[in-house]
């Protein structure tokens, strides 16, 4: 039972520590950090060899490193940093010990071999499909028994996840409902089981294809549940994201959600909505029927976006509140111009916050509307959207609390932290500038995964603004940028866990990070009696950008070739 | 505190504030606009998909692609050896993806109707209408008929968008916008096709 565990309290928190919990966080957040950089150097010669003046890879390389860059970044990256998260959310938020330790090991174990696998099946040459692996292309059957392998591990570890969150229950760990945070990381959870078992019912069949065990896979089917794992791992992303915002404001400035009531609504309009997005694949796919693609590409009349829309309200208001109750009063925005700017925590989940609503949200709701998408599908401007919400908002986030982890969880000091001030800046600048400039360059027609802009090798010559070009230069110099972020984070993250002055209670005390000290939160719950005028005003911003970038989409749309 | 336990245990219970109401409000009613203004645009707008499509064998889609070509034929492109088709307006037209061409060249009449049939013979494609950006996802097996007016004269080129493959980037295709032939072709009323009810 619970003395089976081995606790010790966080000077910083004064949480009861789960050292096996620690231990697992410590492993997936490394490993996690290891597929970041390689996936980011893919990710550079990806936009390196896409800037035409560079044009770095040839065709096959390109093609290579770029499935090599979906999978290791948007899957194996993301998923083992949220395994962390997950296990941060249930056992230490809960000072509950982590259920079933060996599980959760066997859990990391399956994880760290299927991402190998399937790299090692990539980079050997034959399984080029791009991350999708759209039948009736064919890769290795170890491609995908490594995606499976990885998945089945993954959910292990959501099972030793929801088993922690009933021992803590159980042995009355905490009092009442449990933190927003861990159930923001419940949210994740749940999306996380329909997205692995939507992989399982089509990845399985797929491999014994591969082996010629099953003749024919119908490529429609094969879409339909595919993007009920591709997509909905995307959501996961969001809900775990968006818990980490709240964790981050709650740690640097000791917000409060304004409203408990509300911010859980939004984060249940996820769990029961999001997963039907599947349909922002399909919108002009023969063989799906309008009335469907209305219906789910809207998460059933846009109730997912609600959700998100209503965190838009409650992120920033709760981070404005905290502040004006420090004293920052003054006028409309003081309490922005005097956030801890300086502190990469702050820096990079409000920048994640912004970019994630103004680039990413309102992008993916546009290209979502079924007939927008007709001047939309599979141009460059899907991975411009993508970037935003990913790499801005998911990569973003995990970036920032990076600089809480490491501390608190590692026990070690930030070595370089001019370095680390600067970081978050340099890689969202850089993510912008991705962002925008693909999408820029989708508008013009550019498609994605696509390795000639200049179809030099076409037996017809194809004809590609002068525009285009300078958009995938710009792409390409704003990839570089990202690029020296994410080298830095790298660099900051392991000097640190491996150079680090250790951090002792000495040192806890001399260089606080938690506001308040955590411990001496006494008074906590919504807030909701503190006016909020600035997060008004952002929110108006953010609104009138929506509306207005929507119409001219239409406007757009009722220019090309009538179609019926 | 996010990372604590709410303070009140019946957080549920709280009154919500003026502008949380009021924000939530506006988020609601702008979903509900942007949900009917799909319905709105498939009542009254010009670029909507039809909900056409048939299933059908690779072979089959190629024969009928074949078979128009033969009949409709004007000139080839360049020395591609690719035939330019210029099939009545109205009238079914086939263009096929397969690994790395869009075949054949068509040629159409400006503000004219046809039923263009689209499918792939091999893997998935993507068809790519520059420089108007009308992108459609092609696959192998399933037939999609959509009915196009062309509005604007001149060279239109067919990349695909969907990877196929280490020659993807090779594979091109093209649509000429042409002005109207003196002579009536045929009755211009899009015809009610025959050949693509019996798939």
């Amino acid at each position: 039972m619970a003395s089976a565990a081995n606790f010790r309290t966080c000077p910083d928190t004064g949480l009861k520590v789960d050292r096996t919990a620690e231990a697992l966080i410590k492993a997936n957040a490394v490993v996690a950090v290891v597929f970041l950089a390689v996936g980011g150097l893919f990710g550079v010669l990806v936009a390196m060899t896409r800037w035409p003046a560079v044009h770095l890879l040839d065709a096959d390389m390109f093609y290579l490193v770029l499935t090599a860059h979906g999978a290791d970044v948007l899957l194996f990256w993301i998923l083992f940093f949220e395994v962390a998260i997950l296990y941060f959310a249930s056992a230490i938020l809960l000072n509950s010990r982590l259920a079933t330790p060996k599980f959760a090991w066997l859990a990391f174990i399956m994880m760290v071999v299927g991402a190998v696998m399937a790299n090692v099946a990539v980079l050997q040459g034959d399984s080029t499909v791009m991350f999708t692996s759209y039948v009736p292309m064919k890769a290795e059957p170890h491609f995908y028994l490594g995606l499976i392998i990885f998945a089945v591990g993954a959910l292990i570890a959501l099972f030793v996840f929801f088993a922690t969150l009933v021992v803590a229950k159980n042995e009355k760990t905490y009092e009442g409902s449990v933190p927003l945070v861990t159930f923001g990381a419940i949210t994740a959870a749940i999306i996380a089981v329909f997205t692995i078992a939507s992989g399982a019912v089509i990845l399985i069949p797929t491999w014994l294809w591969s082996m010629g065990f099953i003749a024919n896979i119908d490529t429609l089917l094969y879409k339909i549940i595919w993007w009920g794992m591709g997509h909905s791992s995307q959501q996961i992303n969001v809900a775990a994201h968006v818990a980490v915002w709240y964790c981050i404001a709650a740690m640097v400035l000791g917000a409060k959600p304004l409203s408990e009531k509300v911010s859980r609504t939004a984060f249940l309009l996820y769990i029961l909505f999001l997963q039907l997005a599947s349909a922002h694949h399909l919108l002009v796919e023969p063989g799906v029927s309008s009335e469907w693609k209305i219906f789910n590409t809207s998460y059933a009349m846009y109730l997912a976006v609600l959700g998100s829309m209503i965190h838009g309200l409650s992120v920033p208001g709760a981070i404005e509140a905290a502040q004006r109750r420090r004293g920052f009063t003054h006028g409309i925005f003081e309490w922005l111009r005097k956030a801890p700017w300086g502190n990469p925590a702050f820096s990079g989940m409000f920048m994640s916050l912004v970019m994630f609503g103004f680039l990413g949200g309102i992008s993916g709701v546009v290209m979502g509307t079924e007939q927008i998408n007709l001047i939309i599908h599979n141009t460059l401007y899907v991975p411009g959207h993508f970037h935003a919400t990913v790499v801005a908002g998911t990569t973003l986030t995990f970036m920032a609390v990076t600089y809480l982890v490491v501390p608190l969880i590692f026990r070690r000091e930030i070595i370089l932290p001019g370095m680390a001030k600067w970081q978050p800046y340099i890689f969202g600048i850089g993510v912008a500038g991705i962002s925008l400039f693909m999408m820029g360059a989708g508008t013009l027609g550019v498609a994605r995964r696509h390795w000639d802009i200049t179809f030099t090798d076409a037996i017809m010559s194809v004809e590609v603004p002068g525009t285009a070009f300078l958009m995938m230069g710009l792409n390409g110099i704003s990839a570089l940028l990202a690029g020296v972020g994410g080298a830095m984070y790298v660099v900051i993250v392991v000097g640190s866990v491996l150079f680090g002055k250790r951090r002792d209670e000495a040192v806890a005390k001399a260089n606080p990070i938690i506001f308040d000290g955590g411990a001496a939160v006494a008074n906590y719950g919504s807030e909701e009696q503190v006016k909020v005028p600035g997060t008004i005003v952002l929110v108006a911003i953010f609104f009138t950008a929506f509306v207005l970038y929507y119409f001219v989409n239409w406007k757009f749309l009722s220019e090309v070739w009538p179609l019926s | 505190m996010a990372l604590q336990s709410p303070e009140q245990r019946i957080w549920w219970n709280e009154p919500l504030t003026k502008v949380e109401v009021t924000w939530i409000t506006i988020s609601f009613v702008w979903g509900l606009i942007m949900f009917f203004a799909m319905i709105y645009w498939h009542l009254t707008g010009e670029q909507n998909l039809s909900n056409e499509t048939y299933q059908i064998t690779p072979d089959r889609f190629a024969e009928r692609t074949e078979a128009m070509a033969d009949q409709y034929t004007v000139r080839e492109e360049g020395d591609t050896g690719i035939p330019v088709v210029h099939p009545p307006p109205g009238s079914d037209i086939y263009m096929l993806g397969r690994l790395w061409e869009w075949w054949p060249v068509l040629e159409l009449e400006l503000d004219k109707e046809y039923r263009l049939h689209l499918a792939s013979v091999d893997w998935q494609h993507g068809f790519s209408l520059q420089p108007t950006n009308i992108n459609l996802q092609v696959h192998p097996g399933y037939e999609m008929v959509v009915t196009m007016r062309p509005n604007e004269l001149g060279q239109f080129d067919v990349v695909c968008n969907e990877f196929c493959g280490v020659g993807h980037h090779t594979m091109v295709g093209r649509i000429y916008v042409v002005e109207p032939s003196a002579e009536p072709v045929s009755s211009g009323e899009p015809a009610a096709s025959d050949a693509a009810g019996e798939n």
